[in-house]
């Protein structure tokens, strides 16, 4: 039988506030147990929740990031439930009218741009963490587990897509440019092993063709991308497994078990709580107007799907160069930068060199894009000397790895132009100097041409290939090309 | 000089013209406590501390810094938390439990300081017994034993706040704060023979309170007289940012209208309250209602006509809806409030159990005692999957209706006056064994807080047992000064708020 599988994703992302979303303690990670927990986070006797307004405004710049109906009057209300680093017995969460309501996000899964429709996005609080660990005694010298209530109380924003991912690449797409979006945004560091953007994925899977959903499983608090891929193709195969030798998938909440690469049943759903959920009297109805709104707005920056159009409209920029330039802020902005130091039709190779050469070095090294040694101003020449025809593509990534590695080591940078003319990097253009160049590779290697006369178009590459390394890269690549066919006729 | 039967008006003045010193005072009342332990209105009593935040009041006084409530003692309701005093809500749940914060109300009255420079500059007699989280209507749910009745030792105090309104009663404190989720301001107030007001909803911060039904408790002062009440609940309520639905606009003189006649311009010195329309709800007095206080409540009515009020009948055809809307309501949101006490944190905890889920059973049915578990169960039941539509949902609509049909009546009259209870005091032990009859007792007081009105209870008259019974003032949303006013030209006309309560000495 032909299965279809349905994904549906639940992401919480963490905001990024000085302060807790309902308390005035801070959200720094990190901090040693319970030093970041007042007496609002403890749920001593007789404290009230205040909102934090910057959650808020957080919430709203999401959902005009990803054209949502902000919600003119949301409610918070209580979900109860009882367990020890859940301070008040209940968390504050929003249930029937969240903040944020619909909206989408475009995606790209491969070469195919997808739109993910969300349900809703909602604000609530995160709760403390238990240590399970030894050595912590109970009143009554019981042996116990610790509890940190530094967490408790930091603002999420929980962000529900409908039920239309059809395969776990297409889910990990999905979470990937959602951690880009809050991101880019600044509603979210991001930082997933903190545990500031992790996911809950609802799996099921149904006969091709069949209208209805199967029976679904919950998979909770998956905080990486490889987790999140594994454990949902893990939860694919192993309902599919069941349902082919004849059971039946029970609803439940499972967990995901990366050393064993399985999931495993946490709760089913008749043990699920009953969270007795009711609008928080504490809290006044959250009131958003059209000023608010349009304060969040104007502080926006401009959004990756935005920009992607932007250069792809203005520069001829393809897709998967537009993406790849857009999966940070300060990416986009030295690209940005770039363009505005070289001329317009250096746009490719101004992508190439960020996409290509620079990525990998920001990779070897392990920073991020802002703290990269070499900003715009370093990287325009190389390329401009390319656009000139001074040096070819192949000298060009020599100079880049002179540059960086003397940047990287704090050097006093050397010009480009300096660095070109010390090496005698600069690019052989002269008709001249290049034919005897040619004959003299032509002449070493008499099968290639004859193999060439013959139809193989494949030796003709290896001769040009034989006349850069002759040439020590220094031949114009483009002059070469010509020259040779001139003489091949 | 005998400081116990004076109003915190005269004491004001006797303290500016250094007539008496607030350590004098303080000394006078912490005897009285301690020679008045049989009404049992206490639960907590620092001497120490109470004597050292009067060493300052004086230091206020003497240096001119002072203000018109410095050096007078005070007692707060057991409900409000304190450093210094423990805070139990007169539960096992909280034996022992000490706050590391005063709350927003404990804060506004006390000594100022660089933290809290508009401090009242009052002083901290103790904290008064209560029923247990405030859930109760005669004080016999404490489980620290109920409060006696200073006009009768046989009889309740009323509740929650009977600790409170015992402690002025029996004259072991000038003044009280209180909190009022049902009636439990002016329900003791009207069985001891004080003047109890509980303002607007949000009026006083709850910042420190610990919550019963959020959406319903607030606190206000218990006192001798209108008067008092005015001065107290003044520097009682402000806007507080710590509560979300503290209103914007709470700092106001309450006391502003207690001299005045009704209608600016009015001279007829007989006739102040001319021009004051009092409604009288029909479902007021309407069966159920014993006769003394029907007969004290109309000449009451009577008495406000004689100076000058027009009496018309109104109508609060949603009265009896009160009661199952309250108790669907106040369970529902209590028993969400009180899940914080699970022995985790703080709190009494098991000594033996097995698991967690064993730790939290035994824990909070050993803390807790049978009303307050009682509630919890309702309250869960209420808002549990397949009946929250039936209960919670359809409660909050007759909610609304009973708040529209106060508005329909404040078309017709600015002020509405019935009883507070259906009876006076009963005795300890009279209505325990029966839950619903008790709920029955706060029939005329629920629907304000479901309103969330300003109300107010002011002695009118005794039993012919002399048993005290309370006149209810109901006023429209911030009327409190009007409702005042009204209490105060009564007072001024009457003299039932003056008796002292025969078992006193």
């Amino acid at each position: 039988m032909q299965w279809e599988v349905v994904i549906g994703l639940e992401t919480h992302a963490q905001l990024q506030t000085q302060s807790k979303i309902f308390s005035g303690a801070s959200t720094r990670f990190g901090a040693e147990p319970n030093t970041q927990a007042c007496p609002v986070d403890l749920a001593l006797p007789g404290v009230l929740p205040v909102l934090n307004r910057k959650a808020v405004e957080h919430a709203i710049c999401f959902g005009l990031a990803v054209d949502a109906k902000i919600t003119p009057v949301s409610i918070f209300a209580r979900k109860n439930y009882f367990y020890p680093d859940l301070p008040k017995g209940y968390q504050i969460s929003q249930f029937e009218i969240p903040v944020v309501l619909g909206g989408h996000l475009e995606i790209l899964v491969g070469d195919e741009v997808r739109v993910i429709e969300l349900t809703r996005a909602h604000l609530e609080e995160d709760a403390g963490k238990s240590v399970h660990e030894e050595g912590f005694i109970g009143p009554h010298g019981e042996a116990s587990s610790g509890i940190d209530l530094n967490r408790a109380g930091t603002p999420l924003l929980e962000i529900v897509t409908e039920p239309v991912m059809r395969s776990a690449a297409e889910a990990v797409a999905y979470a990937k440019a959602l951690h880009t979006l809050v991101v880019w945004l600044g509603v979210c560091d991001g930082n997933m092993q903190e545990g500031s953007f992790r996911c809950d994925a609802n799996v099921s899977v149904r006969p091709r063709g069949q209208v209805e959903f199967g029976t679904r499983c919950e998979i909770k608090n998956l905080n990486s991308f490889r987790f999140l891929e594994e454990a949902i193709q893990y939860e694919i195969r192993r309902q599919i497994e069941l349902i082919e030798d004849g059971g039946t998938v029970v609803q439940e909440t499972r967990l995901y078990d990366p050393d064993r690469q399985e999931t495993r049943s946490m709760r089913s759903k008749e043990d699920a709580n009953d969270y007795r959920y009711f609008p928080d009297p504490d809290l006044l109805p959250v009131v958003i107007d059209d000023a608010w709104i349009d304060a969040v707005r104007s502080t926006m920056p401009m959004l990756p799907a935005q920009l992607r159009e932007q250069w792809q409209v203005e520069f001829g920029l393809s897709a998967y160069d537009a993406l790849l330039l857009t999966q940070d802020r300060d990416t986009a902005k030295l690209f940005e930068e770039l363009l505005a130091l070289v001329d317009k039709p250096l746009v490719k190779a101004a992508a190439n060199l960020l996409t290509g050469e620079f990525a990998s070095a920001l990779n070897r090294a392990g920073i991020a894009t802002a703290s990269a040694p070499l900003k715009a101003e370093h990287l325009a020449p190389l390329l401009n000397r390319i656009a000139d025809g001074t040096i070819s593509n192949k000298i060009a990534k020599d100079i880049f790895a002179i540059l960086w590695e003397d940047a990287l080591a704090g050097k006093v940078l050397t010009s480009v132009d300096q660095i070109i003319d010390a090496k005698g990097l600069r690019q052989i253009s002269d008709s001249g100097e290049l034919e005897v160049m040619i004959d003299k590779v032509l002449a070493a290697n008499e099968k290639s041409v004859e193999e060439f006369r013959s139809g193989k178009e494949k030796a003709f590459n290896a001769l040009v290939g034989q006349i850069m390394k002759a040439s020590q890269g220094k031949a114009n690549p483009g002059q070469v090309n010509e020259l040779l066919r001139k003489k091949l006729g | 000089m005998s400081w116990h039967n004076t109003p915190i008006a005269l004491m004001a003045k006797a303290l500016a013209a250094k007539e008496v010193s607030s350590t004098e005072l303080t000394g006078y009342f912490l005897d009285r406590i301690e020679a008045g332990k049989r009404w049992n209105a206490y639960l907590d009593v620092n001497a120490h501390l109470s004597l050292e935040q009067a060493k300052a009041a004086d230091a206020l006084i003497a240096s001119g810094k002072g203000g018109k409530l410095t050096g007078i003692p005070v007692a707060h309701k057991d409900v409000f938390v304190t450093r210094g005093w423990k805070s139990t809500a007169a539960s096992k749940m909280l034996d022992g439990y000490l706050s590391p914060f005063d709350a927003t109300v404990v804060t506004n009255l006390g000594i100022p300081s660089e933290t809290n420079p508009s401090g009242a500059g009052m002083v901290c007699l103790g904290k008064t017994n209560m029923d247990e989280f405030a859930m109760g209507s005669s004080n016999e749910n404490s489980a620290y034993g109920p409060v006696l009745n200073p006009w009768n030792a046989q009889y309740v105090s009323g509740g929650s706040s009977g600790g409170s309104a015992a402690a002025v009663a029996a004259g072991l404190a000038p003044i009280a704060t209180g909190t009022d989720t049902g009636g439990s301001i002016r329900q003791p107030a009207a069985f001891c023979s004080l003047t109890g007001i509980k303002p607007t909803y949000g009026r006083v911060s709850r910042y420190g309170m610990i919550a019963y039904a959020s959406s319903l408790d607030q606190a206000g002062p218990m006192g001798k007289t209108a008067e008092d009440c005015a001065m107290l609940l003044s520097a009682m309520s402000s806007h507080d940012p710590r509560d979300s639905t503290s209103l914007a606009d709470s700092g106001e003189d309450y006391g502003r209208y207690l001299n005045q006649p009704w209608k600016e311009g009015n001279t007829n010195p007989g006739k102040p309250l001319e021009g004051l329309r009092i409604g009288l709800p029909k479902e007021f007095f309407a069966d159920g209602l014993a006769q003394d206080v029907a007969n004290s409540v109309n000449a009451a009515a009577k008495a406000l006509q004689d100076l000058g009020a027009t009496l018309i009948e109104v109508s609060l055809p949603k009265t009896k809806l009160s009661i199952p809307v309250y108790y669907v309501l106040a369970p529902a949101e209590a028993s969400s409030n009180l899940s914080r006490f699970d022995g985790v944190r703080y709190g009494h905890r098991a000594n033996e159990y097995r698991d967690l889920g064993d730790m939290y059973q035994k824990s909070r049915t050993e803390g807790f005692g049978a009303e307050v578990r009682r509630r919890i169960l309702i309250g869960a039941y209420v808002l549990s999957h397949g009946y929250y539509d039936a209960y919670y949902l359809q409660a909050q609509k007759i909610r609304r209706i009973i708040a529209a049909d106060f508005q329909a009546a404040f078309n017709q009259c600015d002020v509405i006056l019935g009883p507070v209870a259906p009876d006076v005091a009963w005795r300890l032990g009279e209505k325990s064994k029966d839950p619903v009859q008790m709920y029955l007792e706060d029939i005329y007081t629920l629907s304000t807080n479901l309103a969330g009105l300003p109300a107010m209870s002011v002695p009118c008259g005794f039993s012919p047992n002399n048993l005290p019974i309370g006149l209810q003032l109901i006023g429209n949303y911030f009327s409190e000064a009007r409702l005042l006013q009204v209490a105060h030209q009564y007072q001024q006309a009457s003299d039932w708020h003056l008796r002292q309560a025969s078992e006193v000495a």
